[in-house]
């Protein structure tokens, strides 16, 4: 959004840059913007035509996001296509870029790219799929809020300090679906839980029938990490659906995922 | 080479689309165990070297875990297991453009496979059950194939079907010296009336030659009541007072009339536009999409949302969509299928269809669709209305319509010009029938919303940095009306041979008048062309230079080296005679309701929350996105489950601005049986009380209308229409709050066996207004047990065109009026109560009244309430409970506030209808005392819930 761009975030002799990936579909990369400004980084907006066209490099951030929206369409399957442009024209830069330490987000379409990219769960040159993300039980795009608790024992550098997290979730293919044999190595970072922390909610608190009640994951370095529901909209107490119901002030609960993240890239 | 790929579900739990059509068909009373799986068919015609095939299936088309595929050249393969498995393969007609192409061969690519020449797709279903010839033909016309733009393919026939060869031949028509009755079938053949007509004639004398054909479609393109409006800017003769032009006379006079500062671009601009502060401004457009969403309801309705968007970005120097509010009206879900009139969809489907088009195209904008209406009756079976609005945010300095100078070029920017939407400006003109189906299907357009969202991003990277000097949108009459319009001031040359096309064959007519979808147009000085080129290239977007604005003020278009048309600019764009039209009016009496006041309302109450008009439309909404950008303040969903209806919408555009923006609408069509005025005023008033309801104030709303009517060259329908109009012009002067923009749509009518099917008049009335602090938010549920409850405005007996009345089979007489300046203190009072932070719950009373409104807050805050009917202020003695409970007076709210803020809010009061009449209690039981002490209602509120949930829940 115009306007947004500006530097309206906290003044820092060295703010850490972000690179918000954007291509054909893109949706949410302005308020994924704000919540970085708000935490202290410095994000560019960059188009992956200028990291093929090699006009932008990977190597001059500490993060990379892939913010949420329908790349291409979510044609063939949602994120798949932009996986495969990633992997296929990206490799080198990415994989120099995780080995340098660098933190990657995915949000939401991030979460089907990084996942049908074989970033997660990793590591990149593993040519096994054994996670993916398939269509909504209920067959249909669905927007509502989730209640998440956060494993305690998740390498994750983005959720440390956090238990419990209530965001928004828009998509219809957040279904994960994981290969048998690897449940129990794979870092679960974020589960659906109800209100009450109940760890098996049901309809509609796993909005999508995910297996586990899986809702985010990260790679065994913990400084890769997506996740289906969209922490960057609720930054601002007014983003909460029920604040007109509660004495609010403050930041909203996504907002340490980004603060975290901010405060990691500072050290590297 | 053509290659055949089949994807499928590995185990059926994945098949959603399957499992979800298993629930379709059994809606259809199809009762059979039945189970279905769907199949996704590629067809790729490439050079593709041994093991390319499966490598492109392996990398892109299958997912490894979920999906299992074969693939074979030049082949069918065939997966059928048994002999009760029926086959269906649906593929998209030749002409339509697969919106699934252009990414698969950009995939393709990344993969290293460069010699591709297209791709289709197709949809295989597998049906396993015993099902009968029959019960497979229905389930495939009412579920599976649309054959406005599908057919069903035959084994063996390949996915690629030939275009028509196009060779240039230049076509003039002849009507200067045919005979008369050729020159009428010319003429009706373009949609001319007889005035018209001859002013063509004259024109084309004048000239000295006949016209080409060309000529005539850019004429009747110009000239359409859909590009022009000629109803509303015509001559009425009403009840024998002449009105020339209705629009000036009623809702731009009233604009005129209050004039208001903070209005930048009103009447002239693709929408209205209205300060947001000193910087930023807001722009906002309804549009209707009727016809097409008839026809071919998902694509209709995409394509509707596709271009209420495109007007935003076409606005002033272009604008970022930021909202988006849609509604719909159909006839009742559970409307007979033997009823249906030939040749129409069942309203269920188009329902369905309609909601999908809308969300997949909004949701993929990224654009948040986050407050709307669907409305119910059985006279919009074969016409059903989509309004899709659109709110734009845009510096203040780029607000104005831009001005090109002589020797900026023309370019047009976007999707490629295929043969979609030929003449879907003359179809949206006319009556629709039984055959419209069937000869319509050019006018039906698939959108892609990604091509869009990629143009809005370059464009606005282009207007940041000053690279062109005037936008509009690609709409109805495509690049005829685009480019006809832009020039008339100068004048333009355009070589039509430049305009990039989706596939050959196009004559140069064609590529003229096609209505292809995500395309803009641009005047941009030659000095900045290089600029603007690279940034459109840098967003993977195509821009050409089609042509050049001239001087000389004529339309000049050219195709293989010959002029094929050359129209005088003043002609096409004045020289059109002002349609005359005769209009009456006047009032008929329906039958009064007769019937005995029951002692218990509690079954009245559920029949009306469980009415299709009120229920939830949670089902609707949840499948739209409404929290993408992050803005949003007041959600369509409100309370303690976050499944309470929401009465506005409110977004806070600027993320670090604590400006608000409240959008509502405000629709009733059933007073319009008895009296289109109060109907108009009732629709303004509806959209105003939604905005003061969720804490706003009236000194900064703008209005627009939406006039969907019958055929207006009926004298009583355009009677009718004049008096809603007239509504318009008195209503927003007494409020104070002007028309920015508007558009109708008229002739939505349906004829079959010489039947008449019209729909009710219907006005939608939608309303913006800025709120100077988000943090004044009020919403409708209720907060806190021991809360007192509050009416503010009188209660008459009105419930003419209630849902009451229409629950009991009457519509009645009494309908709902206005008392503006009663209305506009009344309204002021209670925003100064809001602005103080004294209300808790606010919710406006409208469908089923005070007792609709009242259960409604108590459900979504989670608590009961206890009211006594007698304490109601009443404008007017009732002595009925049912008619207090369910009168749809307007101008009437329930308040809830804190006891400890009751003395305040009655410091407020002065003179205004206000009185206590309860509280909210934590029983969670809604008990209501009648005028005599008697319980009518005592009810617990999760058993209201459950009947105004049910309905929709599908």
């Amino acid at each position: 959004m115009p306007g947004r761009d500006q530097s309206i975030g906290k003044k820092q002799m060295t703010r850490v840059k972000v690179l918000i990936l954007r291509s054909s579909g893109t949706n949410c990369d302005n308020e994924t913007a704000f919540a970085f400004n708000e935490a202290g980084a410095n994000p560019s907006l960059v188009h992956i035509g200028e990291l093929i066209r090699g006009k932008e490099s990977l190597s001059n951030y500490q993060i990379v996001v892939i913010p949420g929206g329908f790349t291409y369409g979510d044609d063939v399957s949602a994120g798949k296509v932009l996986a495969n442009e990633l992997r296929l024209r990206l490799y080198n830069d990415l994989e120099k870029f995780i080995a340098e330490g660098g933190l990657i987000l995915g949000i939401c379409n991030g979460f089907q790219v990084l996942v049908k990219a074989g970033v997660l769960p990793g590591p990149l040159n593993n040519p096994q799929s054994l996670i993916t993300l398939a269509s909504n039980d209920s067959g249909r795009f669905e927007c509502r809020w989730v209640h998440l608790t956060v494993n305690p024992e998740s390498r994750c550098v983005f959720t440390r300090g956090i238990e419990h997290l209530y965001l928004p979730s828009a998509h219809a293919e957040g279904k994960v679906i994981v290969n048998p044999g690897l449940l129990s190595s794979l870092d679960v970072v974020l589960k659906y839980t109800d209100e009450k922390g109940n760890k098996t909610p049901g309809y509609p608190y796993n909005p999508n029938g995910s297996t586990d009640n899986i809702a985010g994951i990260c790679d065994v370095t913990g400084r890769i990490f997506a996740l289906m529901p969209h922490p960057e909209r609720y930054i601002r107490e007014t983003q909460h659906p029920q604040w007109m119901r509660r004495i609010t002030d403050g930041y909203g609960d996504g907002f340490q995922i980004f603060l975290n993240a901010v405060q990691w890239a500072q050290r590297l | 080479m053509i290659h055949r790929v089949e994807i499928w579900p590995k185990d059926e739990s994945y098949d959603v689309r399957g499992l979800g059509l298993v629930k379709d068909i059994q809606d259809l009373g199809i009762e059979n165990n039945t189970t279905v799986r769907v199949v996704d068919v590629y067809w790729i015609d490439a050079e593709l070297k041994s093991g390319e095939l499966n490598m492109l299936c392996q990398k892109l088309l299958a997912d490894p875990l979920t999906q299992n595929y074969v693939c074979e050249s030049n082949s069918i393969v065939q997966n059928k297991d048994n002999e009760n498995c029926h086959i269906i393969e649906v593929a998209y007609n030749a002409g339509v453009s697969d919106p699934v192409e252009d990414t698969i061969m950009k995939a393709m690519m990344d993969l290293g496979l460069n010699n591709i020449h297209a791709v289709r797709t197709a949809k295989r279903y597998l049906i396993e059950g015993r099902l009968n010839e029959h019960q497979l033909e229905i389930i495939s016309n009412r579920l599976l194939v649309n054959y406005n733009i599908q057919h069903v393919v035959n084994t063996g026939s390949a996915g690629f079907l030939q275009n028509p060869k196009y060779k240039f031949e230049l076509k003039n028509v002849d009507i200067l010296e045919s005979s008369d009755i050729d020159k009428i079938k010319i003429s009706q053949s373009f949609g001319f009336d007889a005035n018209e007509f001859q002013s063509i004639i004259s024109y084309f004398k004048r000239e000295g030659h006949n016209p080409s054909d060309v000529e005539l479609e850019t004429i009747a393109q110009t000239w359409s009541e859909h590009c022009c409006h000629k109803t509303f800017s015509g001559k009425i003769n009403f009840n024998g007072v002449l009105i020339d032009n209705l629009l000036k006379n009623t809702i731009i006079k009233a604009t005129r009339e209050i004039n208001k500062p903070w209005c930048l671009s009103v009447f002239k601009d693709n929408a209205g536009v209205i300060e947001l502060d000193d910087k930023w401004a807001l722009c906002f457009k309804v549009e209707t999409h009727n016809h097409p969403s008839a026809v071919e309801p998902y694509g209709g309705a995409a394509t509707g949302i596709g271009g209420v968007v495109r007007d935003v970005l076409g606005t002033g120097l272009g604008a970022r969509p930021i909202l988006n509010t849609d509604v719909f009206c159909f006839a009742p879900p559970d409307y007979p299928y033997e009823k249906l009139p030939p040749g129409v969809l069942h309203p269920r489907r188009v329902f369905k269809g309609v909601r999908a088009g809308v969300a997949d195209y909004a949701n993929r904008l990224g654009i948040p669709t986050l407050n709307g209406a669907v409305l119910f009756d059985d006279y919009y079976v074969s016409n059903p209305l989509v309004f899709c609005g659109t709110v734009g945010l845009l510096p203040v300095e780029v607000s104005q319509i831009g001005i090109q100078k002589t020797g900026d070029l023309v370019v047009v920017v976007g999707g490629r010009t295929g043969r979609d939407g030929i003449h879907g400006v003359t179809f949206a003109s006319k009556q629709l029938t039984d055959e419209s189906t069937k000869v319509s299907s050019s006018s039906v357009q698939i959108g892609n919303p990604i091509m869009e969202k990629k143009v809005t991003e370059a464009l606005l990277r282009a207007r940041d940095m000053g690279l062109y000097s005037r936008i509009t949108d690609c709409g109805g009459g495509g690049l005829s009306s685009a480019i006809g319009e832009m020039a008339a001031s100068t004048g333009v040359n355009i070589d039509l041979d430049k305009i990039p096309l989706k596939y050959a064959g196009l004559s140069y007519s064609e590529v003229w008048i096609s209505e292809s979808q995500e395309r803009m147009l641009l005047a941009v000085p030659p000095e900045k062309i290089d600029q603007l080129l690279e940034i459109f290239s840098a967003e993977d977007v195509e821009a050409t230079v089609v042509g050049e604005f001239s001087s000389d003020k004529r339309l000049k278009l050219f195709y293989n080296n010959k002029k094929v048309c050359d129209l005088d600019m003043y002609f096409l764009h004045e020289g059109r005679p002002q349609v005359q039209r005769q209009a009456i009016w006047k009032q008929d009496r329906l039958p009064e309701p007769d019937f005995k006041e029951p002692d218990c309302l509690e079954d009245d109450l559920l029949n009306i929350l469980g009415s299709w008009d009120i229920c939830s439309k949670e089902w609707v909404i949840r499948q739209y996105d409404h929290e993408v950008q992050g803005a949003s303040v007041l959600k369509p969903l409100v309370g303690i489950d976050n499944d309470g209806p929401g009465d506005a919408a409110i977004v806070r555009p600027l993320l670090d601005s604590d400006k608000g923006v409240i959008v509502s609408n405000g629709i009733n069509h059933k007073y319009g049986e008895i009296d289109p005025y109060w109907m108009a005023a009732s629709a303004i008033d509806e959209a105003l009380r939604q905005i003061i309801a969720v804490g706003g104030n009236l000194t900064h709303v703008a209005l627009l209308d939406n006039f969907c009517w019958g055929d207006v060259s009926k004298p009583d329908v355009l009677g009718a229409l004049v008096r809603a109009a007239q509504a318009c012009h008195d209503m927003s002067i007494a409020y104070q709050t002007p028309f920015i923009s508007g558009k109708d749509s008229l002739y939505n009518e349906y004829e079959s066996d010489g039947k008449i099917i019209s729909i009710p008049h219907t006005l939608l009335i939608s309303a913006i207004a800025v709120m100077k602090n988000v943090k004044q938010t009020v919403s409708m549920d209720s907060k806190n047990a021991g809360d007192l409850i509050y009416i503010i405005g009188a209660t008459y007996n009105e419930l003419g065109g209630s849902e009451y009345f229409r629950s009991r089979g009457f519509v009645g007489n009494s309908v709902p009026k206005v008392i503006p300046n009663k209305a506009k203190k009344l309204m002021d009072k209670l925003s100064e109560a809001t602005g103080k932070g004294l209300v808790s719950a606010c919710h406006d009373c409208s469908e089923g009244g005070i007792g609709v409104a009242l259960a409604e807050m108590s459900f979504a805050g989670g608590l009961g309430a206890n009211v006594k009917l007698e304490l109601i202020p009443l404008g007017e003695a009732i002595d009925r409970n049912d008619l207090v409970l369910f009168s749809e007076s307007n101008s009437r709210f329930i308040v809830e506030i804190s006891p400890d803020k009751k003395t305040e809010l009655e410091m407020i009061k002065n003179g205004t209808e206000m009185a206590m009449i309860g509280s909210f209690t934590k029983t969670k039981v809604l008990k209501v005392l009648g005028i005599n002490g008697m319980e009518v209602i005592d009810m617990p509120i999760h058993k209201l819930k459950d009947a105004w949930q049910r309905p929709i829940n599908w």
